[in-house]
């Protein structure tokens, strides 16, 4: 890219789809996933006559997240009409939220390398989604629409142009994802479309104080593609701009596979959605009292909740990091403490045993990991012995002391059954024993080994070593 | 006697009582619609099998001892603006034609259940845009009173229908005057009731803000038994006023003794024919004579209503009529050669001229950077409006004013003109803008066609209505007077 002499500036603006069981107008279910046209009704297909009716569960989960990042909440917002015609919006617009949006002025925090990033919010506001256009392949003239998804409740959120580079948005993406997932509202997922985001991207002269022209990226559905599209963005209107040219105003489609993107339409070609207050539905009144709860409900927050298993664990930023990257692993890493097991050791199993199997925290109950690391503490197991428990553990989702029990898996430390052991194994091997008092030291594993055999592995190796240093001193 | 003459209460009780069954009621009226509707075109579509099926379930739930309900036995038509399960529904636009809905609105669900047996659908001006029913996609309606006049608009197969004993009653939609407009025209009583006092689920929308859903029936004590029937909050329709609704029948008999009514200066201007006029203050001296207090009023904003009403009216519908696009239902053009030539042909096969002239309007006022200036003006001015209501309000217990300006207009006269076809609703747009119940009576004849009286209300005030309109009823015979048909 040469010398930097332009400075990225990039605002997102993300849709939420919101985990609710029915859509945000109507009754049918908003459940991804479904043969097309199956989960459809009047009103969500804008058949003549139909009315919508606000699902109050939709804006509850809006609300959770507009609490979370800070939002200012409106107490009276309204819904919209936004115009535009295309076969998946059934009735040629979209209700959707305009001049008084139910949430403004908050912000996105999370970590970004060693620094804390706070990138503002704009706006977050409920809408929506449109349905799906499905085209012949083979180019056959014949488009399909599967109006499943039209009517599923949207939040969307519009960051300020905070953030300076493709890896940052990818960040800020990520942190979005992590929250919406921890307060339950979206599981986040790009692939499927539960969280979409547009990017709008310009260049600005380094020290300028004013934002170049920007263009808006679509069609960006995962982490990578995003920041790919981001990247590619910069160095297309940083060349531009160093031979001499000019960026337009556009919106651009990134293409995945050719990792480029093309403009699909320019800024005189832009809708004109003619705006107007949505007629059918009454002005949306958020209580102080259904805030009030609704913060009360609200669970501990990432960032939160990493500082403090850093803080009251004793736990290195990264463990916190790792931890905390899903509510339910970090709720999982709680439980597991409640035995009495050393954080930082549960820490270390859950990160390179557990999480080493994707349904790992499904297999093995966090009680039962606790435990395991106990036994372990306790002297009853040795290191070697608790893999191998633990592969039980997950194979057969029995628990650590069963498992332990069951097979007389109990590490012997015994000191005079020890000592016993070790005498039969100087005096079964002379021959050693006196190569070792002449100076072969490293015969100490054969001796150990030895002991090991007799015992099936139960010795407490730490003792063995000990008693056999003695005897053959 | 004749049934197609009788009201709907008397034909409930009648049904109800077994001296009649609703089989030969429903026969009586299919009979009367295949003789006199060839000529008239109230309806669009006629029901005759599902009417007969449901006039014999209803003799065989009153054979069981069973009541069937307020309207046992009514044969009653729908504007067909409003939405009938399995029953083809077209708001006289060709762009819906064939259109067989997958569910059921409110109002006529709440018709069925209360008896009622449903004879077919009317004609109206299509998508209710119209005050002469001249724009229907399908034909136009002659006034049953003289068939080279208008029946008005948009309800006016509904009014035509009612006015000619093609159904004992009917259900219509009022936006501008859709509902008391062609009452008037027609001799019949027609009531806009308050915003949200009805459902509008399953019904057409026009103006979503305007929109109301109001019966059109020969006698006031039929309009009050409707509206008991439909009015009421409904989880379907965010808009509906959850208040319960009264026995508004209570109020018929209740006489108007100390009811200030309020006269609008305003509404006697220029443009009023002479025969209206004289005929309005001669019923609002009948109500004097029965014990009201007429006082002069002032509703200073009512000269910029009709402005404000289309740029609100045709915002709304051009939002409104989007869905009409070809791909989920209804019209589509033939063989597109893409998506773009699939909407305009679509749209410009499909919609009528003052359809399209509407759409034009309101994408017009909508565009970027002038929503203010005609969008956001438009509510201003409704706001005033309201505000003069309310004033007037407290001088007044209800408004007295003619319907219309004039009687009736000849089919075709104004056509040409859309213009002076909109000051056809130039007396009953305060109402739709305002929000307020509004309602039609026969007040007087100009030669063969009825004139029509109105009243306006407080909000939820139809009972004042409802006593007013009864005691000059009681008092009056305008209502018993019939066209000469067949």
């Amino acid at each position: 890219m040469g010398e930097a002499r332009y400075q990225a500036v990039i605002g997102l603006e993300c849709h939420v789809q919101l985990q609710t069981r029915s859509k945000i107008f109507s009754g049918s279910s908003a459940a991804f996933g479904a043969p097309p046209n199956t989960e459809i009704d009047p009103v969500c297909l804008g058949l003549p006559g139909v009315l919508p009716v606000l699902n109050r569960r939709a804006v509850e989960l809006a609300l959770r997240l507009a609490l979370a990042t800070g939002c200012q909440i409106r107490t009276r917002s309204r819904f919209a009409r936004k115009h535009y015609f295309y076969p998946d919006l059934p009735k040629g617009f979209q209700i959707s939220q305009y001049e008084e949006p139910l949430a403004e002025r908050g912000a996105v925090e999370f970590r970004f390398g060693d620094e804390h990033k706070r990138i503002r919010l704009t706006r977050i506001h409920l809408e929506e989604d449109a349905g799906k256009n499905l085209h012949a392949p083979g180019g056959a003239g014949v488009s399909l629409v599967d109006f499943n998804r039209a009517g599923v409740p949207l939040a969307e959120v519009v960051s300020e142009p905070d953030l300076r580079s493709a890896a940052e948005a990818g960040e800020y993406l990520r942190a979005l994802r992590q929250l919406v997932r921890y307060l339950g509202i979206s599981d986040g997922n790009m692939e499927e479309g539960s969280l979409r985001c547009d990017a709008n991207v310009s260049l600005q002269p380094l020290g300028a104080h004013q934002y170049g022209t920007k263009a808006e990226l679509k069609n960006m559905n995962s982490f990578k593609f995003v920041e790919e599209a981001i990247d590619f963005e910069i160095e297309r209107q940083q060349r531009l701009l160093e031979r001499g040219g000019r960026v337009v105003q556009e919106t651009r489609l990134w293409d995945s596979e050719k990792k480029v993107s093309h403009a699909m339409r320019s800024k005189e070609e832009a809708h004109d959605y003619r705006y107007f207050p949505e007629p059918d539905l009454p002005p949306l009144v958020v209580s102080d009292q259904w805030v009030s709860r609704l913060r009360r409900e609200l669970p501990e927050l990432p960032l939160a909740r990493r500082a403090r298993f850093a803080r009251a664990h004793g736990l290195p930023d990264y463990d916190a990091g790792v931890l905390t990257a899903e509510r339910e692993l970090a709720d999982y890493f709680e439980a597991a403490l409640g035995g009495g097991a050393p954080p930082k050791k549960v820490a270390n199993w859950i990160m390179t045993e557990l999480l080493a199997h994707p349904d790992g925290t499904q297999r093995v109950a966090p009680e039962a990991l606790g435990e395991l690391v106990g036994l372990i503490e306790q002297g009853t197991l040795s290191g070697k012995m608790a893999k191998d428990v633990f592969a039980k553990m997950f194979a057969s989702g029995q628990t650590a002391r069963a498992i332990v029990e069951r097979e007389g898996l109990t590490q012997v430390s015994d000191a005079a059954a020890l000592e016993a052991a070790c005498r039969a194994a100087v005096d079964k091997n002379p021959k050693q024993a006196q190569q070792y008092r002449a100076g072969k030291t490293q015969l100490l594993g054969f001796f150990v080994g030895q002991v090991m055999k007799a015992t099936q592995g139960k010795a407490n190796p730490a003792l063995v070593n000990e008693i056999l240093k003695r005897m053959l001193a | 006697m004749n049934l197609c003459e009788r009201s709907a209460s008397e034909l409930s009780a009648l049904i109800a009582r077994r001296q009649v069954s609703a089989r030969e009621v429903t026969r009586a009226h299919l009979d009367r619609i295949a003789t006199l509707d060839r000529e008239l075109g109230c309806y669009l579509l006629v029901d005759q099998a599902g009417a007969l099926a449901r006039a014999e379930q209803i003799d065989g739930l009153i054979a069981r001892g069973l009541d069937p309900g307020p309207l046992a036995g009514v044969p009653v038509a729908l504007k067909d603006i409003f939405v009938t399960r399995g029953i083809e529904t077209t708001c006289a636009s060709r762009i819906l034609k064939g259109w067989r809905p997958p569910y059921e609105g409110t109002p006529s669900h709440r018709l069925r259940e209360a008896g009622a047996v449903l004879l077919g659908k009317l004609n109206m001006d299509e998508f209710a845009m119209g005050s002469s029913n001249e724009n229907s996609g399908f034909g136009p309606v002659r006034n049953p009173w003289n068939r080279a006049y208008v029946p008005g608009g948009s309800s006016g197969g509904s009014a035509a229908a009612v006015a000619a004993g093609l159904c004992a009653a009917a259900l219509g939609t009022d936006t501008g005057g859709s509902i008391r407009q062609p009452a008037a025209l027609c001799g019949v009583v027609g009531l806009k009731p308050t915003y949200g006092r009805v459902s509008r689920y399953g019904v057409v929308a026009f103006a979503s803000s305007l929109d109301q859903v109001g019966p059109l029936c020969r006698t006031v004590e039929d309009a009050a038994l409707l509206l008991e029937v439909i009015a009421g909050p409904d989880p379907r329709d965010a808009t509906s006023i959850a208040e319960p609704v009264p026995r508004y029948r209570d109020a018929l008999g209740q006489g108007v003794a100390g009811l200030r009514l309020g006269i609008p200066k305003e509404y006697f201007v220029a443009g009023i024919e002479a025969e209206v006029e004289q005929a309005v203050r001669a019923a609002i001296r009948k109500l004097e004579s029965l014990g009201a207090r007429a006082v002069e009023v002032s509703l200073p904003h009512t000269e910029y209503g009709i402005a404000a009403y289309y740029i609100l009216a045709t915002a709304e519908a051009s939002s409104n009529l989007a869905r009409y696009d070809g791909v989920r239902f209804g019209h589509r053009a033939e063989r597109p050669v893409d998506l773009l030539d699939m909407y305009c042909r679509t749209r410009a096969e499909g919609f009528g001229p003052e359809v399209k002239r509407r759409i034009m309007l309101g994408t017009y006022v909508l565009r970027a950077g002038y929503y203010e200036a005609y969008y956001g003006k438009a509510q201003k001015v409704r706001t005033l409006i309201r505000r003069d209501f309310a004033r007037a309000f407290e001088q007044c217990d209800l408004i007295v004013t003619p319907t219309s300006p004039v009687a009736g207009f000849a089919l075709g006269e104004r056509t040409e003109d859309p213009l002076a076809m909109y000051l056809a609703d130039v007396f009953t747009i305060a109402c739709n803008l305002a929000g307020l119940p509004g309602l039609s009576l026969p007040c007087g004849m100009h030669g063969r066609l009825p004139i029509g009286l109105q009243l306006i209300g407080r909000p939820l005030d139809e009972a004042t209505l409802f006593r007013a309109a009864g005691a000059y009823q009681a008092a009056t015979d305008w209502h018993t007077r019939r066209p000469a048909l067949g």
